[in-house]
């Protein structure tokens, strides 16, 4: 159950029509800088098969120019440290 | 289920935090007001302001809190400060409470081994073992270091206890270590302490100087606000002027390289070359500045009870003319390395009439054995050319940790100072007296130790208790193994306040479990005059408790009910609007709790409801009397002073044995000794360790390619330490630069405790070392 944050950056003028079609998409969450030409995207998705589909769709957004990850969380990898915390 | 939801909810923030972290390291000044929409929608998350834990620029954040959990930080849009920027520290900065060593209970050493027991028990042994140490040694044996990390209430509690209560004058912190220069500087120049300008000097400058200040990584969201300022101005500038070549030489538009020390040599060059070149503006220099001059070969306080006075002398412009003489750009382009050029350059740009300059330094100057003299030598070039006191010209020491003005220049937790005034002073002694409810008897008119001679003193068995609250010595002290040894001497005690087990707790006799930034409630103070409020916003850990609550219990059991009366619910607001009472003067009132509360930070002097943005400025400062555009009241002649300052060389120079020098600093991932910082996963793995940076040419010479171990070997010690080549920073041939927060390489078992003998700062930027492969 990945959790992922990316940069992404909208096509010219595009903006504000890529942050309302990734709100719209399921598992993610967008938004934008208010000062610069690009938006912060957060995706949950809650297994690998949704996950890779969800980065295929994401590929192919006609209004998307870049999309750079930041910031990458897996449940698998940290299960000792999330069963700590939940103890 | 909940805990679970927290959890992910958790990390889609640092998820986000992490994104946005990003976007503000590739985009500066980039703002997200809509981050708060976002995350807020699943209704889960509350944000809270507070300013952030880590350096003294002092930006305002908002904290996120999900249940008694704070899960994620942003920039506070509505802090001057930072206008909702943070640096990555700032953003990850939540993380640093939830490491999972954190100490939560009190420790005591039982038969060499610290076990655990209640925290009431660890406060009687302390106040048990206070009374004992008096009664054995007097008062002048026990002592407390606190921090510029200390909020402002804990600085004032620990000076109330010990300068009021006890009677001692052994109370130093270390913001000794970090800007004590700055503060004799100003006062030497100005009368007062504190810079005169503020941050809105970015948005207003066309030059600016870095002396010796990596700001793109020390005070990287200023560096951000200089940077838009350049990108949406065209017509501004930035000059490097430092002994390596950083990220600040890198993004700057002309880097000058200097040999250590020789800043002195420089600034009086730039003087030089701005009367010889008649840019002097004589109206401003006629009206508002005097000339003098002080001792010269000052010593480096190396030996135990160095004791020195500066004696001022004044002199005329003619005189001040004279003694520059000396200083012409082709003689100090020998001493310094900078092409004369670049000193005749660097003259122009201050003294061009239609140019705004301002200077920022930080370390570079102040830890300095002349640190005194080079802030004053800067203060010079801006008098002279009277770029000061208005927006965009002036000259502005910043400082490193979030409260070092706050709670050590302002509360005067050094050994010679008082809330308002020194100790030598009558009427400071009998106005905190009235305040304290202490006969005045009690607070004693001289001055103990500062800081390396307070721990000479633990070492030599002057001082037998020390209570250490919120740093770390056993990392940061220069010539550290002697420090080290010296705590660990038998009939020693030594109480350690803190949040994760350090070097420092590792010598301690009790450990305190401490509350940690917004576990509790306080105040910092930040590098322009910014008083900034925290309200408690989630629980500390087991027993973990504020370092003021830790004081006040601790007085109480020594007998001190009466000065330490408050309840939990209430002790910060009363102890601050205690402590404003010292500072109510047009010079330095400071704002009302209420609304100290309601804004995330206000300046000082803070008058009929006005923040004072620019002082000694008629325009802006209401303390101005003397019906000019400005008034440098702080001096009793009613003038700004210029120093004739000479160069004199460092404590210690490369030679033939020795012949590198070492400098040693930080990077932008970790907070000071890393205690914090290196418990947060993003900040560890970005600098999982320190290492010594060496110029390519020095590297292979010595055969020494990345990554390879070296020796530093100085004439105290020795380390061994991963080379670092063409990284980050990039040192010139002859030196070696090594971030000091690794406490597996403690860069401080090298260097050297010289100081300047005016501030008592000790130089952490020059001492010498030679180098061998590993
Ligand atoms: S620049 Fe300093 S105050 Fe601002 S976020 Fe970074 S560490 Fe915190």
């Amino acid at each position: 159950m990945p959790i992922l944050s990316y940069i992404a950056g909208p096509r010219e003028g595009k903006k504000q029509e890529l942050l309302e079609e990734l709100n719209r998409l399921n598992y993610c969450e967008a938004f934008p800088a208010d000062n610069v030409d690009i938006l912060i995207l957060v995706t949950d998705t809650p297994d690998k098969e949704t996950e890779e589909a969800l980065q295929k769709r994401l590929k192919h957004m006609k209004n998307m120019e870049s999309l750079s990850m930041t910031f990458g969380y897996n449940d698998e990898l940290y299960e000792g440290e999330r069963n700590d915390s939940e103890a | 289920m909940t805990v679970k939801l927290d959890r992910r909810s958790f990390i889609k923030s640092a998820a986000a935090t992490s994104a946005v972290a990003t976007a503000a390291s590739l985009f500066p000044g980039i703002s997200f007001a809509d981050w708060k929409k976002q995350t807020g929608s699943n209704g889960m998350i509350t944000w809270k302001k507070a300013p952030c834990r880590f350096c003294g620029t002092g930006c305002g954040v908002l904290v996120g809190v999900s249940g008694d959990r704070a899960v994620a930080v942003k920039g506070d849009p509505k802090c001057s400060v930072n206008k909702g920027l943070c640096c990555v520290k700032g953003y990850h900065s939540v993380q640093a409470l939830y490491g999972k060593d954190r100490l939560t209970r009190a420790q005591v050493r039982k038969n060499g081994k610290m076990v655990e027991v209640p925290v009431s028990e660890a406060l009687d042994l302390i106040a048990a073992k206070m009374k004992e140490t008096i009664k054995k040694h007097g008062k002048d044996s026990v002592a407390i270091y606190g921090s510029g990390q200390w909020t402002i209430p804990d600085g004032y509690v620990a000076s109330k206890l010990f300068k009021g209560c006890i009677g001692t004058n052994n109370v130093e912190a270390n913001a000794r270590l970090c800007m004590a220069s700055a503060v004799t500087g100003f006062l030497t120049s100005f009368g007062l302490d504190e810079p005169m300008g503020c941050y809105e000097d970015i948005e207003n400058a066309n030059v600016f100087v870095t002396w010796g200040n990596n700001m793109a990584e020390m005070h990287p969201v200023l560096f951000s606000r200089m940077l838009a300022a350049r990108k949406r101005k065209k017509d501004v500038i930035l000059i490097d002027f430092a002994t390596r070549t950083t990220r600040t030489s890198q993004a700057a538009d002309k880097s000058i390289l200097f040999r250590p020390q020789t800043d002195l040599a420089v600034a009086n060059a730039i003087c030089h070359e701005i009367i010889r070149n008649n840019w002097v503006n004589w109206d401003f220099v006629n009206k508002h500045v005097s000339f003098h001059k002080g001792k010269t070969n000052i010593g480096y306080g190396l030996e135990d009870h160095f004791a020195f006075k500066d004696k001022a002398e004044n002199m005329t412009f003619e005189e001040y003319k004279e003694f520059l003489r000396e200083y012409t750009p082709e003689k100090v382009e020998k001493i310094s390395g900078v092409p004369a050029k670049d000193i005749r350059y660097l003259a122009s740009l201050y003294g061009d009439p239609k140019k705004k300059v301002t200077s920022f330094w930080c370390m570079g100057m102040n830890q300095h054995t002349r640190g005194t003299w080079i802030n004053n030598l800067v203060y010079n070039i801006h008098l002279l050319v009277g770029k000061i006191s208005t927006p965009g010209n002036s000259p502005f020491s910043l400082t490193g940790q979030p409260s070092a003005c706050g709670t050590v220049r302002e509360v005067g937790t050094l050994t010679h100072k008082l809330p308002h005034g020194v100790v030598m002073k009558e009427e400071a002694r009998k106005m905190a007296a009235e305040i304290w409810d202490v006969p005045v008897s009690n607070i004693d008119p001289k001055p103990t130790y500062h800081t390396v001679e307070m721990f000479r003193a633990l070492d030599r068995g002057d001082i037998r208790f020390m209570w250490i609250q919120v740093t770390n010595p056993m990392v940061t002290m220069p010539k550290l193994k002697r420090y080290r040894n010296g705590a660990l001497k038998e009939d020693r005690f030594i109480v350690v306040s803190d949040v994760y087990p350090t070097p420092t707790t590792d010598v301690a006799d009790v450990i305190l479990p401490a509350a940690m930034w917004v576990e509790q409630e306080g105040m910092f103070g930040n590098s322009e005059r910014r008083t900034q409020h925290f309200e408690q916003i989630v629980p500390p850990p087991g027993e973990a408790m504020s370092d003021t609550w830790q004081i006040i219990e601790v007085a109480r059991r020594l007998g001190f009910e009466k000065q330490f009366p408050w309840g939990k619910d209430e002790y910060i607001g009363k102890i601050w609007e205690e402590y404003r009472r010292f500072h109510a003067s047009p010079k330095h009132n400071m704002a009302p709790y209420e609304v100290l509360k309601k804004r995330s930070g206000v300046q000082w002097p803070f008058v009929n409801g006005r923040e004072t943005r620019w002082r000694y400025n008629a325009k802006y400062d209401p303390a101005v009397s003397n019906g000019e555009e400005f008034h440098f009241y702080g001096k009793k002649d009613n003038r700004a002073w210029i120093w004739a300052r000479p160069y004199e060389p460092a404590a210690e120079s490369p030679d033939q044995e020795y012949n590198f020098w070492l400098n040693t600093g930080r990077v932008i991932e970790h907070w000071h000794t890393g205690s914090m910082t290196r418990r947060v996963p993003i900040l560890h793995n970005a600098v999982p360790s320190s290492y010594v940076e060496i110029n390519p040419e020095d590297a292979a010479e010595l055969g020494v390619v990345n990554g390879e171990m070296v020796k530093i070997i100085s004439r105290r010690g020795e380390i061994v330490m991963p080379a670092s080549i063409n990284g980050r920073g990039v040192p010139p041939r002859g030196m070696v630069f090594v971030p000091f927060f690794d406490e597996k390489y403690l860069i401080n078992e090298v260097t050297l405790d010289a100081f300047c003998p005016i501030s008592k700062q000790p130089d952490y930027k020059k001492c010498a070392v030679r180098l061998e492969k590993a």
